[in-house]
């Protein structure tokens, strides 16, 4: 059952990235929805989710990529972090939005390490500083998940709570 | 630490996923020699585990032809003896002949000086496959190897260098299926490409229709292609047949018995065609 979330989570993540991109400065979006979708999966899932979400999302991330890019890099990055944040969501108390922000935000640091790394050893592109860009996506996807969580807390309560309410006797 | 205990079972399936990535990563990218870099590793790899295996053979062949097989020497050594004293003989009236080639060349202004940087390697195995016809010697980048290196034998032309590792290099041999080199009739000057046809032969295409060949003609490097410098014995040829369309169907004995290679030498200077490829690539 939580392949199918990660499954659903990844294409729906892709689909948004790939949509609401164009409507952004310059066509580069600033948050990693995919990338989210995989931490979010590990912190709730644990490490073997995270890892094989990490593994599936990159690998279709990469080869939707479009010859851009080697197919696997992207693959790797997340296949890392969705271990490690797998790892630090069943080893740590990651359940405060400040924690699950934490979180969000060194892991996509981990991420762009791993991916910029790599491909920098590889020869494969001059990626000059990325600091800012880095530090803009760690930001928007640490704020983007944090809200996922909430949400992800909020609605099924809500409903219940909103069912209840029909339920109750009017006076 | 139980944080990163890979004893447990998502930890082996982290690293197998880890490794499977390495892998496909590996398998886009080329090396700095322009060699993919999972076949560069590998190769790299099981070239090591070639060099052991040849040194204990060829221990075993030493010791055994040293110390054990020396009952005939005596005979080889006198046959040997006599063989020197023709040679030596042969070796000054060859000397005379260069001499006056050369005496002649200048007269021509032809002459261009000619002096080629080589290394011996030794061949330490063959192919893994009779798909492909490569072998491995124990030369390699530590030696100055690189890609599209000539490699010859006295004999004449046996390939070029297309994998190089640290310390061992694979080389496609001429008869290689994919092998080709640019080539040409010595007696008549027709030219050629020299192609592999994947067993002991050698096939010439493109000579022209109308060109001078005939069974028994030597058939030479060019140059052409930037890799084999010119004038190496390619072989000779064995075959001529008219096709009707535009060029001679022609097949050449190779000049090197490639069955019976040991060592070779590789050709560290770049052909005039590929330093003039380097020159216009600045």
């Amino acid at each position: 059952m939580k392949g199918v979330w990660v499954i659903a989570g990844t294409a729906l993540a892709l689909a948004l990235q790939t949509t609401a991109a164009r409507f952004l400065t310059g066509g580069v979006i600033v948050v990693d929805l995919v990338l989210v979708v995989v931490i979010y999966a590990a912190l709730a899932g644990g490490s073997v989710t995270g890892l094989l979400a990490g593994t599936f999302a990159g690998f279709v991330q990469d080869t939707l990529s479009g010859g851009s890019g080697v197919i696997g890099i992207g693959g790797l990055a997340k296949t890392i972090v969705g271990f490690f944040a797998g790892i630090v969501g069943t080893q740590f108390i990651v359940t405060q939005p400040l924690s699950r922000f934490t979180a969000f935000f060194l892991a996509t640091l981990l991420h762009a390490a791993i991916f910029i790394g790599v491909s920098v050893l590889l020869g494969l592109r001059e990626l000059g500083r990325p600091y800012v860009a880095t530090l803009e996506q760690a930001l928007g996807n640490a704020l983007v998940g944090v809200v996922a969580f909430q949400l992800a807390e909020f609605l099924p309560g809500a409903v219940e709570r909103r069912r209840l309410a029909r339920g109750r006797p009017r006076r | 630490m139980s944080l990163l205990d890979f004893r447990q079972r998502s930890g082996y399936l982290f690293l197998a996923i880890i490794v499977g990535h390495v892998i496909l990563i590996s398998a886009q990218v080329n090396s700095r020699t322009g060699v993919p870099v999972l076949e560069s590793v590998t190769f790299g790899a099981f070239a090591e585990a070639q060099r052991a295996t040849s040194s204990i053979v060829n221990g075993v062949r030493t010791f055994w032809g040293g110390y054990v097989a020396l009952r005939s020497v005596h005979r080889e050594n006198e046959e040997l003896r006599r063989a020197l004293a023709e040679a030596q003989v042969q070796l000054q009236a060859q000397g005379a002949l260069v001499g006056r080639a050369e005496g002649l060349a200048q007269l021509l202004e032809l002459k261009h000086s000619i002096s080629l940087s080589t290394i011996a390697a030794e061949i330490i195995a063959s192919g893994a496959t009779p798909d492909f016809r490569t072998i491995t010697i124990n030369k390699g980048l530590m030696q100055g190897l690189t890609v599209d290196m000539a490699v010859v034998a006295p004999a004449g032309v046996v390939g070029r260098v297309v994998v190089p590792s640290p310390r061992a290099s694979k080389v496609q041999l001429l008869i290689d299926r994919n092998a080709a080199a640019g080539a040409l009739i010595e007696r008549s000057r027709a030219q050629g490409v020299v192609v592999g046809v994947g067993d002991d032969a050698l096939r010439m295409d493109y000579v022209s229709e109308v060109s001078d060949v005939v069974v028994g003609d030597l058939v030479v490097t060019s140059g052409i292609d930037g890799i084999y410098p010119k004038g190496f014995a390619i072989g000779r040829v064995s075959a001529v047949q008219r096709s009707g369309g535009a060029y001679r169907e022609i097949a050449v004995q190779p000049a090197v018995n490639f069955g019976s290679l040991e060592d070779v030498l590789v050709v560290l200077t770049p052909t005039d065609a590929a330093a003039a490829s380097a020159e216009e690539a600045k």
